[in-house]
């Protein structure tokens, strides 16, 4: 149990996908601008890390060798698909926003990574941990930066079509460079500049 | 022509594949630091866009349409391009060592760089010709290669400069690319 503990909450801060590992970070800066799309993307990693990462630690025992990486990634595939056609049919304007980024997520190292390196070494209840942490940290990295492009480049914030505040001055002189790709690469940069400079995480 | 000089345009500046649409981020923070090892990474990736998608285009209109099986497309292309940067890596190496020690280690990363898986996607979505998307693919390629080449010029001037701990490394390769964001960003609207 406390090594289930440890692996979960790992993924939370000492091995951030994004801030610590730099791992998948297209979809964190491509959709970022809205909380939407954030939370959105977040839950398809979080179920397609999962899955993968179950099924990977449950044949673990008959995949070796040279097919180990194709059969991770057709597994991985198959759970992209399986979630690009449930957003499809039942969340189309979310499906619409994400575009290819939700294809994407085949290619997204994070989660061939951790098939990799933990679901095909550990057994299945602590690779649920391992996919549980790792999704929840992604999830809180990128929450974090759609907030502050958000709110920065609206002036408001707004969860699914409830504005959840409104800022003073900004509704009106919204900093609009925060909706822009260059908005995302400055609010990841200072935001790490930031996190090293408070100890949360190692310099290089 | 024009329409193809357009599509050229638009994807080596207007939507440049790791400025504007976030592709192949790991490459051009991981590789981007010396400028020889830049230039082979665009190379070996234009060249890999290239096959990629002169492969995908007949797969998707000859086998997935027909069959009415577009939503196999994700499985299909990563498929593809794993396959073909295999058969690549094995055809450089048997034929021509002295390139494949050039090009080699950058192959296997190919694999899971999303800006090849990427732009067979775009020219799926937006219904190019075989011909438009060789050009997509080709200015894809050309915009990953410039701002790759351009990233690691700027980075070998950051290794000698002077900055905060908390700023070294990363953080500021982030800065930068938000700076050479901003400068892309005036090729909106050009075509």
């Amino acid at each position: 149990m406390i090594k289930w503990i440890k692996e979960f909450s790992k993924g939370l801060v000492v091995s951030n996908p994004i801030f610590v590992l730099a791992l998948g970070l297209c979809p964190a800066l491509a959709v970022t601008n809205t909380l939407d799309n954030a939370i959105g993307m977040s839950g398809a990693v979080m179920f397609v890390l999962l899955c993968s990462n179950m099924l990977v630690a449950v044949i673990r025992p008959w995949v070796s060798g040279i097919v180990r990486i194709p059969t991770f990634i057709v597994i991985i595939a198959t759970f992209v698909t399986i979630v690009s056609l449930v957003f499809q049919a039942y969340i189309p304007a979310l499906y619409e926003s994400l575009g290819i980024y939700l294809p994407l997520i085949v290619v997204n190292c994070m989660i061939l990574g951790r098939a990799e390196a933990f679901a095909s070494r550990n057994k299945l209840s602590l690779s649920i941990a391992d996919a549980l942490g790792m999704s929840l940290g992604f999830m809180a990295a990128i929450v974090l930066i759609a907030v502050i492009r958000e709110t920065l480049g609206t002036g408001a914030l707004t969860f699914f079509g409830i504005t959840l505040f409104t800022l003073p001055v900004l509704d009106e002189q919204p900093v609009s460079l925060f909706l822009l790709p260059a908005g995302a690469f400055l609010a990841i940069g200072l935001l790490l500049a930031v996190f090293r400079k408070w100890g949360l995480i190692k310099n290089d | 022509m024009t329409d193809l000089l357009a599509i050229f345009i638009g994807m080596a500046l207007i939507n440049n594949f790791v400025l504007v649409k976030f592709l192949g981020l790991c490459p051009f923070f991981g590789v981007s630091k010396k400028l020889t090892n830049a230039f082979s990474m665009s190379m070996a990736v234009t060249f890999v866009m290239l096959m990629a998608s002169a492969v995908t285009w007949p797969i998707t209109h000859y086998i997935l349409i027909p069959l009415d099986a577009e939503y196999l497309r994700t499985v299909v292309y990563i498929l593809v391009i794993a396959t073909l940067v295999q058969i690549i890596e094995l055809f450089i190496m048997r034929t021509n060592y002295s390139l494949y020690s050039a090009f080699g280690i950058y192959l296997a990363l190919i694999t899971t760089n999303c800006a090849v898986m990427g732009v067979t996607l775009v020219n799926t979505d937006e219904g190019f010709t075989f011909v438009e998307s060789m050009v997509s693919a080709l200015g894809a390629g050309a915009g990953f290669g410039l701002v790759l080449v351009l990233m690691s010029g700027i980075r070998e001037r950051l290794e000698i400069s002077q900055l905060p701990d908390s700023m070294k490394g990363l953080p500021v390769a982030f800065l930068v690319a938000a700076l050479m964001g901003l400068a892309f960003s005036g090729f909106a609207g050009m075509v």
